[in-house]
């Protein structure tokens, strides 16, 4: 079932039309929305069912064919780290989620890819393995996070004064991760182990739009019980 | 605004490459380190001690790594000249997807090729040439991915044509058979002097290939 969420306003301009083909329970997803509605950008959010993409998403995302994808005015832009990026340029109002300088944005496009090519990806092998490969995995993970965790220590936010690229992309662990972590019964994640990312997390909550992203906690502990049931079966 | 400029890198690495193009286009002088990657240097480890990897660009002594990072940086601290991104920010938005693409895809299938044998290996070529042929799908007619001159997609994407006499060989197949605009346009590219002496000599890659496959008991 597909359903859309129009939010309006009347004072953007009314040629703008922003679309955003998503999913609830993806971080991807999340990160996209969360960045326009930061920028105040209204936009029509189509809700996908993975396991039966539309013919709309198949024409604007024909390569990976995955969501999120971000279509403005009729042009397709895939990929939610390039969907940032395209926010950030296209709307120049604040919050400005990537610095002016050469060298911060280095090194926040350098920790928003460790996040996704590392912590990310080490957290569906922790999903989707058991025995001693989840536990590598789990080990893993904990030492990319740990990783993170100096990255973000004596900081507000991971990059300046305010929210930016890399909050936005590390919001995976103000909700989901969380929810993941409950769901499969392991406790990767703690405020004693990891304070400065927790106390990172309070800062984020603080944000009205970043309170108001909260994924619907039964509904995706059920939706993560659920696909890890599926995929447990159907390994046997 | 130079500066000091060094590359940790190591010859063969074509993600290295990327970084010697975009430097080599903007004229910019810099240090070529080679490391020796069973023998790390203290340098590397202290400029890049999350990935330990190459390249590793150091400019006035602060590391930038990953070498998509580096090409922007270089593209944006010298934007003045031979710009490889586009001003405008949907071009700007399909040049990364496609980056982002290669850096998926190529390296990953090019190695599967020479590390794998029997179905294994027939699927990464077959998905190899599909990847390809996309590429070549989103190159058209332009003389470059960045249209006249050369872009970001151009030296994200031209560093891996020094592997592929060595995917050809490990492969037994020909990417020019497959892919005739790949070449021409990689043809085009290794007309520019950037290019030309950036990439190693194919032959050296693949000696380089053999003898990784000897260490590592590949066949």
């Amino acid at each position: 079932m597909k359903w859309r969420t129009i939010f309006s306003s009347k004072t953007m301009g009314g040629d703008e039309e922003v679309k955003v083909f998503g999913m609830w329970a993806s971080p991807y997803s999340r990160r996209v929305e969360l960045a326009l509605k930061l920028k105040g950008i209204p936009y029509e959010y189509i809700e996908e069912d993975l396991s039966n993409k539309s013919a709309l998403l198949i024409k604007h995302n024909p390569v990976h064919q995955k969501i999120p994808v971000l279509v403005h005015n009729g042009k397709s832009i895939p990929e939610s780290l390039v969907i940032l990026e395209y926010i950030d340029e296209t709307w120049r109002n604040n919050p400005i989620l990537l610095s002016q300088d050469p060298y911060d944005r280095a090194m926040a496009r350098f920790w928003a890819k460790f996040i996704d090519e590392k912590i990310l990806s080490t957290t569906r092998k922790v999903s989707f393995t058991t025995g001693k490969e989840q536990e590598h995995a789990i080990e893993e993970v904990t030492e990319q996070l740990k990783l993170l965790e100096n990255e973000v220590k004596g900081k507000a936010y991971f990059g300046g004064e305010g929210i930016g690229y890399v909050d936005i992309v590390a919001n995976f662990l103000v909700f989901w991760f969380g929810n993941l972590q409950e769901a499969l019964g392991i406790n990767i994640f703690s405020q004693h182990k990891f304070p400065f990312i927790f106390e990172w997390i309070q800062k984020q909550l603080k944000i009205d739009m970043v309170d108001e992203s909260r994924i619907p906690k039964d509904k995706h502990l059920t939706y993560i019980r659920t696909r890890l049931a599926a995929f447990k079966s159907a390994s046997k | 605004m130079a500066g000091e400029l060094v590359l940790l890198d190591f010859w063969p690495s074509p993600f290295g490459m990327r970084s010697r193009i975009a430097l080599a286009e903007k004229g910019i002088p810099y240090e070529y380190r080679e490391e020796d990657l069973r023998n790390k240097s203290d340098l590397l480890l202290q400029m890049n001690p999350v990935h330990k990897k190459i390249p590793v660009l150091i400019h006035n002594g602060k590391p930038v790594c990953e070498s998509v990072i580096q090409v922007q940086y270089i593209d944006e601290v010298w934007h003045d000249k031979a710009p490889l991104i586009p001003s405008d920010p949907y071009q700007r938005a399909v040049a990364r997807f496609w980056v982002d693409f290669i850096d998926k895809k190529i390296y990953e299938l090019g190695s599967k090729i020479w590390k794998t044998k029997g179905e294994e290996q027939a699927n990464a070529k077959k998905e190899f040439i599909e990847c390809l042929k996309l590429l070549e799908g989103e190159l058209g007619d332009k003389t470059y991915f960045g249209g006249e001159s050369l872009g970001y997609v151009d030296v994200a994407l031209v560093p891996f044509y020094s592997w592929f006499y060595a995917y050809e060989k490990c492969g037994d197949f020909s990417i020019e058979a497959e892919c005739p605009k790949m070449i021409a346009w990689v043809k085009r590219c290794m007309q520019k002097e950037s290019v030309a002496k950036s990439l190693p000599d194919q032959e050296k890659v693949y000696e380089f290939i053999l003898q990784l496959k000897k260490v590592f008991g590949i066949e």
